[in-house]
């Protein structure tokens, strides 16, 4: 449902996606791994039309992401974005956050938003937490709001960006914990990931970026268990062994 | 003292007459200096290069000319292009204009100050630039915005008297009348300057409430 083509995006002189192909299925988890600065996350913000890219093709469903085209909404709507900073609205409630794009965007009644607003919450086990605002939230709580914002759209994708790098190491277990959840029911996910462990028991398929170029993918367990690739191999040492 | 009090009983009552006027020019220039502020602020961050220039190039113009200046041109010489003003109009028309400049720098820095991945989260769920603005920058940015805002409606209050130069007979012009048929300067300029004091101490306590609750979160 998400297909990139031969995708080329620079800042400046500085090229980050030097020709980025590959397609996600629907129902599938695809990680994103690699070191920092390789362009990972550029990947993502280019998929939801954060990022505008120089050359080649993204598509989602068919439909071309172009950020200045008025149907960049459309897409925004279909494939949803969860944050490394989660970027909460500090000055609305959890339950306001999460009812602000179907009220707001889809302009669903205020009754059925907030009947499902409230059965996110529940899922991402938030229930109680519903009138608290974001500062009064611990990270991984905070986190959790952010998932049930991004499943309030009832995407048919959600993008990761370092959804747990901004945690408490205590914390993260819980955010990994949802993020399980979904892709067991189903949910399209390209997640960008530091955590090895999660990549290797939830995700179907795992690609290794480094240098703006997909240096290997492959099914996770199989790429993370015996990597091809020295690069692969020399960073799977480096995160799994940091001593 | 004691005739200092005999005089402030007999020119109070004129003097009100004068704080009234001062009241209706400041709070019409301030309302007039918010809407059209708001305007060149929007046009600033609207991410157009067009409208981003005009209302930066019109912000230089306005700062750049004398309130006072503004004021002639607009009762002086605005009835030669056919356009008759009141002084009261012309007073508010020509405040409100100079000080948009200022409203608009202050709206624009707080617009600037909200952070980016805010904005990022209301584009990723489908939010357009009106939405953006009115449902996530705009709300955070009045908590910003507010404790200058506070600062720039005393310093219009004070410059209300200014209007004085086109006739408008506020508080300033009233008590200049008045010293000037009556010889008493010390009277009336102490009793005008503490009304504008007295005019001016809830503003500062509004400044105050603002920045409190601004360093709040």
């Amino acid at each position: 449902m998400i297909e990139l083509n031969d995708v080329h995006k620079s800042f400046g002189e500085n090229e980050v996606l030097k020709g980025i192909t590959a397609s996600v299925q629907k129902g599938e988890v695809v990680c994103i791994v690699g070191p920092s600065g390789s362009g990972k996350s550029t990947i993502l913000r280019c998929i939801n039309g954060l990022e505008s890219y120089d050359r080649g093709e993204i598509s989602v469903e068919g439909l071309k992401v172009d950020r200045d085209a008025p149907s960049i909404v459309n897409i925004r709507t279909q494939v949803s974005m969860v944050f490394q900073r989660f970027n909460l609205f500090p000055h609305r409630t959890a339950l306001e956050n999460v009812i602000e794009g179907p009220l707001y965007v889809k302009r669903e009644s205020r009754a059925q938003a907030l009947e499902r607003g409230r059965a996110l919450l529940a899922q991402v086990g938030l229930a109680e937490k519903a009138d608290a605002h974001p500062p009064q939230l611990s990270g991984g709580q905070q986190q959790r709001v952010a998932i049930a914002r991004a499943l309030a759209m009832q995407p048919k994708a959600i993008l990761f960006d370092e959804p747990t790098s901004a945690l408490d190491p205590e914390l993260v277990g819980d955010v990994l914990g949802v993020m399980r959840k979904l892709a067991d029911d189903g949910m399209t996910m390209v997640v960008v990931t530091h955590e090895m462990g999660f990549a290797r028991d939830v995700a179907d398929r795992v690609l290794f970026i480094d240098g703006g170029v997909i240096v290997e993918q492959g099914p996770a367990k199989a790429l993370l268990n015996q990597p091809q690739h020295p690069r692969t191999q020399d960073f799977l040492r480096r995160v799994l062994h940091p001593l | 003292m004691k005739g200092f009090w005999h005089d402030a009983v007999e020119f109070f009552p004129i003097l009100m007459n004068g704080v009234v006027l001062t009241i209706v020019v400041t709070i019409g220039s301030l309302l007039l200096s918010t809407v059209l502020g708001l305007i060149w602020a929007m046009m600033r961050v609207s991410g157009i290069k067009a409208l981003s220039m005009i209302s930066a190039s019109l912000i230089n113009v306005i700062r750049g000319i004398p309130i006072i200046v503004l004021l002639f041109y607009l009762y002086f010489v605005m009835p030669d292009l056919g356009v008759t003003l009141s002084a009261l109009q012309a007073a508010i028309l020509g405040l409100g204009i100079a000080y948009s400049a200022y409203q608009a720098e202050n709206f624009r820095a707080g617009i600037e100050a909200i952070d980016k991945g805010q904005i990022e989260a209301a584009q990723s769920i489908g939010m357009g630039w009106w939405l953006t603005m009115r449902r996530v920058v705009l709300p955070q940015a009045v908590r910003i915005v507010l404790p200058p805002y506070g600062n720039v409606m005393i310093m219009m209050l004070k410059d209300s008297s200014q209007a004085s130069t086109i006739t408008v007979a506020e508080l300033a012009l009233q008590g200049k009348l008045i010293a000037s048929s009556t010889f008493k300067n010390t009277s009336v300029f102490t009793l005008v300057a503490l009304m504008y004091l007295t005019m001016s101490i809830p503003l500062i306590l509004l400044v105050r409430h603002f920045e409190k609750r601004a360093g709040k979160r």
